[in-house]
């Protein structure tokens, strides 16, 4: 028994490498480590480049800002324009030239500055029940504060980011006043209270709770693909997609994207990551991984996308007045008690 | 008059160096603890906007409500469960009762995230049990039936108390086992029956182990994010996030943790007042077996039942659930690295409990040498980390060694023409601080207390017989409470091995401990992937836990 507890003791310590190797790229993840590695790996075969990953949801930032100029962070990797827009308030990042990047990414999914960059896209649609809704009653994200929709519809907390960046883009259109007014018609539009996450929605839509769901695109992916829960497949053939806003500025849209950090120690080896990360190859496979749209121009989308969600207009507000205009969104959410 | 002889004796015999080596010592490390807890404090004072005009007019009375309810809710529940149990196992025989005293810990190896995401697969609508429902009664939608909806408050409330109250079950039944049978003999001959006999006296005894396990509970569930979170309670923890994340304000979202600090250590401070006038003596006739009463019929029952259920629901439903998923996915064991995983968390919190035994060792020993208020305020202090939300805590770990490194570094630098970089941050020494820092109040209560049960005359006749207060420590205290330094080290190393937001947070790059890899798969509702882990964990628990009640059982002798 002592003789495992050392063995596992050492391996312990073992398995802290020392970050001095050859050619090595640091990366502060937002994103689960499951679901890059797939990426890293195909990095580290074609470049020899070793990839090195923490992954937290929140704190990251706050460690670089403190690490400073000896921080080993080479690359933050996000799943939202949030933290993207954070780090470059905060000065932690630096601007990246590379004509590659500034080729394969459209402007508007990159930092004109070249802060950070877009690598997926995501719209936030409207899942419609198959059975009770006619797929042409709803139209856009200002249909759903119709009284007819009272207690039909269903959504995540209002305080989870993809809802803040969604309200976020409504205030940007419509401004805070009308807004505001359109939340709260919203609130008094839900079935229960905000909870669960967005695949939660949809299967509360399944199973008759609400008619209406909010939710991210590539859910519907993660869920009509799910073998191992054929369950979630049902939940999926229930509801029709609906991308909103088709009529006038399009459907509400939000990135994963990666920056390089001001003090990167190994930024050669950073801006060969992002750049491998908008490559045709990879670009495929990281919008397939998580069911997302590839921002690269010109880059085939899957089969599965191309079947269920086909060509869509997108809204073209910029993400940055999106991520500024969170703080007034989650502020919103508190006055009209969207949560409560 | 013991105390103040004691502290005439110590500070005649010791030389006034003794006396400073002890009190420096003892406020130098528990500054060091203390730094955490102090660089939160200090981001509140630098907010980006003042938060609480905001908060007051929205949602600040729905967060002050929702965190009363989730704290009297647990906190009832946690106590009726702890208390009653400890009582039946102790002072009672019913058929199982050998059992029921440990597997009543077991609970406490289950993280309270696990139990909550269990729990909601089991009882959600398309769980087992409502498709069995449904089934049996020919309902076809959530529309045709009621169902209590597990993600709810009430919901969070029951997962918490599930696995908080083996905190009070503990000590109280450690406190039930000290007590003499003089005290219940007297109150049965004059006329009382068992139950008032137990409100009477034995309830009153053990007032100072339920308050101090009802404050555990109480910072444990103050702290508690993963469960709220994911059932949608909006407590304050939600409300230091939302400030922290959503609206870009980490120094108003440290006010809001510095303020329910305040609050917690509040209600402590009062109950000590509160019992400061009490003071209690027991004849010690621990060696005396305890006189139980038999239950038999429908009393065995109904005992039999009181004990089991918290453990069914607790453990064994859990256990089950996840057991089943992870057979499923036992090829796991080959592709990932289980055993490294399962290495670090054994490292860090094994690690982290030597330490905090340690570091309590020093606090509460110093105090008893000195009977300074300084001192005790120095031990308090360095227990604030407890009441302090797991990845607001993390921050305050990650600014200090930040300084300490860039300080080193910028000193090589400018004066050797080298770069000694980050020393400390980013590494498992990161993670091991935060821990000592967040779990150090769970020991110095144990230690302090096993110390305390040893009569000062013991420290006389060894002074006296020319042992320094160090070897008086080494030789006569330790090993007369070595049983008590145990039991708060387990404790300790099962918290440890539980917890999540530090360790995410503060680790160095592929660096993965059974929680952590739990979580990236259960934070996106794939329990099924990671339960094996999950079970690790549990099982990883389960082992002190078990040690830890035969501990406690031993210290009183059979019957």
């Amino acid at each position: 028994m002592k003789k495992m507890l050392t063995a596992m003791a050492l391996s312990a310590m073992i398995a802290t490498p020392a970050l001095q190797a050859a050619e090595e790229v640091n990366i502060y993840s937002f994103r689960q480590a499951f679901l890059i590695k797939p990426l890293l790996d195909a990095f580290t075969e074609e470049t020899g480049i070793k990839a090195n990953v923490v992954f937290s949801k929140k704190g990251l930032l706050e460690r670089i800002e403190h690490e400073g100029r000896n921080s080993p962070a080479d690359i933050l990797l996000t799943s939202d324009i949030g933290p993207l827009f954070d780090a470059t308030e905060k000065g932690l990042l630096q601007p990246i030239k590379s004509e590659l990047l500034e080729k394969n990414i459209p402007a508007k999914y990159r930092d004109q500055q070249g802060n950070w960059y877009g690598l997926t896209s995501r719209s936030r649609i409207i899942y419609a029940s198959k059975d009770r809704v006619d797929a042409s009653e709803i139209k856009s994200y200002e249909d759903l504060a119709d009284p007819k929709w009272k207690g039909r519809i269903c959504t995540r907390s209002g305080k989870h980011t993809y809802n803040l960046s969604l309200i976020g883009s409504m205030v940007a259109e419509h401004g805070e006043a009308e807004t505001q007014q359109w939340l709260n018609s919203l609130k008094d539009n839900l079935a229960r209270r905000p909870q669960g996450n967005d695949r939660a929605q949809v299967k509360a839509v399944k199973e008759g709770v609400c008619d209406l769901a909010l939710g991210n695109s590539y859910y519907f992916g993660k869920m009509i693909t799910n073998e191992k829960k054929p369950e979630q497949i049902e939940w999926a053939q229930s509801v029709n997609l609906i991308f909103p806003n088709q009529d006038d500025r399009g459907a509400h849209m939000n990135i994963s994207g990666a920056a390089v950090t001001k003090y990167a120690p190994h930024k050669d080896a950073a801006v060969k990551l992002i750049e491998f990360l908008s490559s045709d190859k990879a670009q495929q496979l990281y919008a397939e991984v998580n069911f997302e749209f590839p921002v690269r121009n010109g880059t085939q989308r899957s089969e599965l996308i191309t079947k269920y969600m086909g060509e869509f207009k997108e809204d073209g507000v910029s993400l940055q007045k999106i991520a500024e205009l969170r703080s007034t969104a989650a502020k919103m959410v508190d006055k009209v008690g969207f949560d409560n | 008059m013991n105390a103040r002889l004691n502290a005439e004796i110590n500070t005649s015999i010791s030389n006034p160096a003794g006396l400073w080596r002890w009190f420096g010592s003892t406020w130098l490390v528990a500054l060091l603890v203390a730094l955490p807890v102090l660089s939160v404090f200090y981001l509140a004072l630098f907010p980006k906007e003042n938060i609480w005009a905001h908060l007051a007019d929205t949602v600040l009375p729905v967060y002050i409500i929702t965190t009363l309810e989730l704290m009297i809710g647990v906190g009832v529940l946690a106590v009726g469960m702890g208390v009653i149990s400890a009582w039946l196992v102790t002072m009672c025989r019913f058929p199982g009762k050998k059992y029921f005293e440990w597997a009543l810990m077991l609970p406490f190896a289950v993280p309270a995230y696990v139990i909550a995401y269990v729990y909601t697969d089991l009882l959600e609508y398309a769980g087992p049990v409502q498709s069995a429902l449904r089934e049996i009664f020919g309902w076809q939608t959530a529309r045709d039936y009621w169902f209590p909806e597990i993600r709810s408050l009430g919901g969070a409330i029951l997962m918490l108390a599930f696995v908080l109250y083996p905190y009070v079950y503990l000590l109280v039944r450690a406190s039930f086992l000290e007590q003499s049978n003089s005290l219940r003999d007297a109150s049965r001959l004059l006329g009382c029956s068992p139950l008032q006999s137990f409100f009477r006296i034995s309830l009153p005894i053990a007032r100072p182990a339920i308050a101090v396990g009802l404050a555990l509970v109480s910072m444990e569930t103050i702290n508690d994010f993963g469960t709220v979170d994911f059932f949608a309670v909006k407590s304050m923890s939600a409300g230091i996030y939302d400030t922290w994340l959503n609206m870009g304000n980490l120094g108003g979202s440290a006010q809001i943790a510095s303020l329910m600090m305040f609050f917690v250590v509040t209600l402590i401070l009062l109950e000590r007042l509160a019992r400061a006038r009490q003071k209690q003596f027991n004849s010690s006739d621990r060696f005396k077996a305890l006189d139980t009463y038999k239950l038999s019929g429908w009393k065995a029952v109904l005992a039999w039942s009181i004990c089991a259920l918290p453990i069914l629901l607790g453990f064994l439903i859990p256990v089950l659930i996840l057991g089943s998923y992870a057979i499923q996915h036992l090829d796991q064991l080959d592709q990932e690295n289980f055993l490294t995983f399962a290495g670090n968390s054994f490292f860090l919190s094994a690690t982290a409990a030597l330490i905090t035994i340690a570091i309590a060792l020093l606090l509460a020993y110093s105090k008893r040498l000195y009977h300074y208020k300084s001192l005790t305020a120095a031990a308090n202090f360095a227990s604030l980390g407890y009441a302090m939300p797991g990845a607001v805590l993390a921050i305050g770990v990650i600014i200090p060694l930040a300084t300490f490194d860039n300080s080193v570094d910028g000193f090589m630098r400018e004066h050797f023409g080298i770069s000694t970089g980050l020393l400390l941050s980013g590494t498992t020494f990161a993670i091991i601080f935060a821990y000592s820092v967040r779990f150090l109040a769970v020991s110095t209560g144990a230690v302090e207390s096993s110390l305390s049960k040893i009569t000062p005359t013991m420290d006389m006749a060894s002074r006296s017989l020319g042992l320094s207060p160090m070897q008086t420590l080494l030789k006569v205290h330790l090993p007369l409470i070595k049983g008590g330094i145990f039991s708060a080290g387990l404790v300790v190393f099962v918290d440890c091995m539980k917890e999540l937001p530090a360790t995410l947070i503060l680790r160095p790059f592929n660096y993965d401990t059974l929680a952590t890899f739990v979580y990236q798969y259960a934070s996106d509702e794939m329990l099924e992937e990671c339960s094996l882990a999950a079970l690790l964990i549990v099982a990883v628990g389960v082992i002190p836990v078990i040690l830890l009640t035969r501990t406690i059982t031993s210290t009183r002798a059979e019957s």
